[in-house]
């Protein structure tokens, strides 16, 4: 049985001007053990993809459609309260290191109140104990728990976002962005310490990201996303030797690549289009070189093909 | 004349229509807009619609309590509180109006130069401003209108000193970030004189807090204006005036006459709440938000 | 032929902000080291890639490279003309001749000021052209940066586009005074990874169109891999390593620049990339170590790198570095 299984989930948001699709009838599932990474630009929903996990999508949106079954357990059908726990069990970790974290507050106390909201029998002691630990796997001293944010260089307060998203042994960590505003060094640091604590927490990981080079490097499993809809999901391997829709195509060629400079940056024409009135049929025709009939009519369907899928009329 | 001034009405009107479909904050706009448009237009036009003179004494019974005839009843003068309720916001409204556009006049071009210009000049300027920011408004204003004497212009003065601080603050808070915006070093890259970088790119950013600041103001001024009449800084007795009414009103409150003080008090703060209605709507509507 | 730019050992100090207390009490003052003594040379057509991490001080060298801020101390040289010692009137053709492209799109255009009116206002202030002219050049500017058609583009307010076409008009904008220089701080960096492509092909057809001569700011040294001829690694406010694209990708010598290149994540899941991650994070630009200023991340730091601050070193006639390293093999020869 897969760990995450997402099925045909929709989130809408209401505006003013008209309903924005973020995540249009999106179906993932990834098994225990495997890291999805999950790649687009901005505003293609994948950031409320991830967010709809943890039931933590924005206010005014909503999820219209689907369900997210996570070991099991149908997590639109909790309680409030039984979402406060669900949010215990599965970590999530945010883009900005700066921002999500309470400046007068020590970094032991963040971990003390986080643990203790959710595992109330957990004394004070025993909750900074297990603060300790996590610290060190994380390459922090145990002494810095009396430490404030402001004492943390960027990178080591994604590590402390990190340990918080860990803190309560959750199954499957969910990270958003997690090196987008860290530099290069530090981004790598990172990532190889993530590599570490999925193998010593046996985590299951999703990393969001726009960074074609971090799910070649990190992920078992890719979703590319395009307005809203996973366009395209398979094993990685497979998705970097031969993309087979023309986005996940144009965004492997559109990254850089410092040791093919000749096979990266090829860009793909057009913008990314407005989630407010979208072109009908499949979203990417109107920037896709393969565009033929069906494309303006309607949308594709996501099919199987090559032991992955994709949404693209070219495989229909 | 009449035609063009129609016409800017009937241009007027979609606007508010708009207004009302942008949620909580365009309906808290209009709402506060009718209150003021509603009240200005009474006092605007209280020559024609007040039923009696609003200083005739004796045109009724002494302290008669609202009643058919006199609607708010009368006071210890046997005056019509009506017409006085109409008549009594000219001065308030005058008062406000050019408080605040002494208080815009001054303290938006100093909050702009200072701050734009930074280092000491921006630091005496702050030093300046925040001394008076710290005294208690209503005191300080009562301290300047009696140094200065009657008068509605000397009144104004007086308001206008203790609020113009609020109209540097708020522009020198929002020049300090702009100033730091990558736009203004553009247009420094393009040889933008300081002036020219001033006029075209800070300003018009700030002109909507100003905006606002100044409707809230407004309701501050009001409400200044009728605590300095109040406490007897006020015009002469012979011009209707909300305030006055208070100071008598309150005398004959032991004696049961609610009406003369309660129907000035509910303009003041009506007109009060209309003012602040459209400063906070406007501010939210202005407010940089995010779409998604 | 000489260089367009020379650059002699530029520095730039900023004074740290202190609290009143702190500054009644502490006479003495501290300065963020942001630029610490850098060198280079600009060739005419070149584009010279300043790459480094966050704190590096590209970004200060790019600002102070188009006069908008002063350097502490140091020389540049445009074109045989000193940048730092012009009157007035010498300041505003400099305007015109060098340019600068931001980062953030949506912050380096005026929210209240229509597209059109934004590129214009260039020419209104060096008064070129009539009214007239001025509207029909912004126009042409408009479809030449790829916003067809312009007059739709035209009256548009910068939020009524998309990123990208921000930028286009950011770059549309440093254009219209037809600069011979343009510093383009990380002009990709906040563009969608579609676009990013679009944008600097754009930049790169502009070049050849204009002649122009690019300082590209960038953290990313894939794009700069892509898009430069020369390149400068800086670290803490110094060049650790410079020289042709090739030379430095093809073999980096500074230890930071060679950790700096493995820590980029590769598009190709079959890659399995050889880590050479320093320990720690950048040191304070405040009070940067002392010698060499990577020593105490540096894999190979030994007893030099402490105490003496490396030169640069000729590796080969446009290749150098400033590592001890280097500096003793040619000692021994």
């Amino acid at each position: 049985m897969p760990l995450l299984e997402i099925n045909s989930l929709t989130v809408d948001y209401p505006t003013r001007v008209g309903t924005v699709r973020a995540v249009d009838r999106v179906s993932i599932s990834v098994e225990k053990g495997q890291t999805l990474g999950i790649v687009g630009e901005s505003g293609c929903g994948k950031s409320t993809l991830g967010l709809a996990v943890i039931r933590l999508v924005p206010s005014p949106g909503i999820m219209t459609e689907g369900s997210i079954m996570i070991d099991g357990t149908d997590i639109m059908r909790l309680s409030n309260n039984e979402v406060r726990e669900l949010r215990g069990k599965v970590g999530f970790i945010f883009q900005d290191p700066m921002t999500s974290l309470n400046p007068v507050k020590r970094i032991g106390d963040h971990f003390v109140e986080f643990i203790r909201t959710h595992e109330k029998e957990v004394s004070r002691q025993e909750a900074l104990e297990k603060t300790g630990k996590i610290l060190e796997s994380l390459g922090i001293l145990r002494e810095r728990t009396t430490d404030y944010p402001h004492q943390f260089s960027g990178g080591m307060r994604q590590r402390v976002m990190i340990g918080l998203g860990l803190a309560l042994n959750p199954k499957l960590l969910i990270a958003d962005e997690p090196t987008t505003s860290l530099d290069v060094i530090v981004e790598a640091q990172i990532l190889e310490l993530m590599n570490k604590l999925k193998k010593d927490y046996d985590l299951t990981l999703i990393l969001i990201t726009h960074n074609i080079g971090i799910v070649a490097e990190m992920s078992d499993l890719i979703a590319v996303m395009y307005a809203g809809r996973v366009v395209e999901f398979g094993p990685t391997e497979q998705i970097f030797e031969n993309p087979l829709h023309p986005y996940t195509k144009g965004l492997l060629e559109s990254a850089p690549n410092i040791l093919h400079p000749e096979r990266s940056m090829h860009p793909i024409p057009g913008s990314p289009p407005d989630l407010i009135s979208p072109p009908p049929g499949c979203k990417f025709h109107p920037r896709c070189p393969h565009a033929f009939e069906p494309c303006p009519l309607r949308e594709p369907f996501l099919v199987m093909k090559e032991r992955r899928f994709v949404a693209c009329h070219l495989y229909d | 004349m009449q035609t063009e001034r129609g016409r800017i009405i009937v241009q007027l009107i979609p606007q508010f229509v708009r207004l009302s479909k942008r949620g909580m904050a365009g309906w808290t706009v209009l709402i506060g807009s009718v209150i003021v448009v509603a009240v200005v237009g009474m006092t605007l036009l209280a020559p024609w619609i007040a039923p009696h003179n609003p200083i005739a004494i004796n045109v009724g019974p002494i302290m008669a309590a609202p009643s058919s005839e006199f609607p708010l009843g009368t006071n210890h003068l046997g005056q019509d509180m009506l017409s006085r309720v109409i008549w009594g916001g000219s001065m308030v409204l005058q008062v406000a109006l050019i408080s605040v556009a002494m208080c815009v006049a001054v303290g938006v071009p100093i909050g702009l130069l200072a701050s734009y210009a930074g280092g000491n000049t921006d630091k005496g300027t702050s030093l300046v401003m925040d001394s008076i920011y710290a005294f208690p408004g209503l005191v300080l204003a009562i301290a300047i209108a009696a140094m200065l004497g009657r008068g509605v212009l000397n009144m104004s003065l007086a308001i206008a000193v203790v609020y113009v601080p609020s109209y540097y603050r708020i522009v020198r808070s929002q020049v300090l970030t702009i100033k730091e915006l990558s736009y203004v070093e553009a247009a420094r890259a393009l040889g933008a004189k300081s002036r020219s970088i001033i006029l075209r790119y800070v300003m018009p950013n700030v002109v909507p807090s100003v905006v606002s600041v100044a409707t809230i103001n407004f309701a501050d001024a009001i409400l200044t204006a009728a605590g300095l009449t109040f406490v007897g800084l006020g015009l002469s007795v012979a011009v209707p005036d909300w305030g006055w009414d208070l100071t008598y009103g309150r005398q004959l409150l032991p004696a049961g006459a609610w009406w003369v003080i309660a129907f000035p008090g509910l303009m003041i703060v009506l007109l009060a709440l209309g003012f602040t209605l459209i400063g906070e709507g406007l501010s939210e509507l202005w407010s940089p938000r995010l779409e998604q | 032929m000489p260089p367009f730019v020379e650059v002699n050992n530029l520095t730039k100090h900023f004074p740290v902000q202190k609290g009143f207390l702190e500054a009644m009490f502490s006479g003495k003052r501290d300065f963020v080291r942001a630029v610490d003594g850098i060198s280079f040379s600009i060739k005419k057509g070149e584009t010279f890639g300043l790459v480094g991490e966050s704190g590096s001080g590209k970004t200060t060298t790019g600002r102070i490279l188009v006069r908008l801020i002063e350097p502490t101390s140091g020389e540049i040289e445009f074109d045989g003309q000193p940048v730092t010692r012009m009157n007035a009137e010498e300041a505003q053709t400099f305007r015109r001749r060098a340019q600068i492209v931001f980062q953030d799109p949506a912050a380096a255009l005026n929210p209240r000021m229509t597209v059109g009116n934004a590129i214009k206002h260039a020419l209104d202030i060096h008064g070129i052209g009539s009214d007239i002219e001025r509207r029909e050049e912004v126009l042409r500017m408009l479809k030449r940066v790829g916003l067809t058609p312009p007059d739709n583009f035209h009256n548009k307010y910068p939020h009524q586009l998309s990123g990208g076409q921000r930028q286009r008009v950011v770059i549309g904008r440093a254009m219209i005074l037809k600069p011979q220089f343009v510093v383009a701080d990380e002009p990709v960096a906040m563009v969608d990874v579609s676009i990013r492509a679009q944008i600097l092909d754009l930049m790169v057809s502009l070049k050849q169109e204009f002649g122009l001569t690019y300082v590209f700011i960038t953290h990313d040294l894939a794009t700069a891999n892509y898009f430069c001829d020369r390149i400068a690694i800086m670290y803490l406010g110094k060049i650790a390593e410079i020289g042709l694209r090739g030379e430095v990708f093809k073999s980096p010598k500074h230890p930071y620049t060679v950790a700096l290149m493995s820590a980029i994540p590769v598009p190709d899941p079959k890659h399995k990339p050889e880590r050479l991650i320093p320990r720690g994070a950048i040191p304070s630009p405040i009070t940067p170590p002392s010698g060499c200023r990577f020593h105490p991340r540096c894999p190979k730091a030994f007893n030099r790198c402490p105490n003496e601050d490396p030169g640069m070193t000729r590796i080969t006639s446009t290749h150098e570095v400033a590592c001890h390293l280097f500096d003793e093999t040619k000692a021994g020869q």
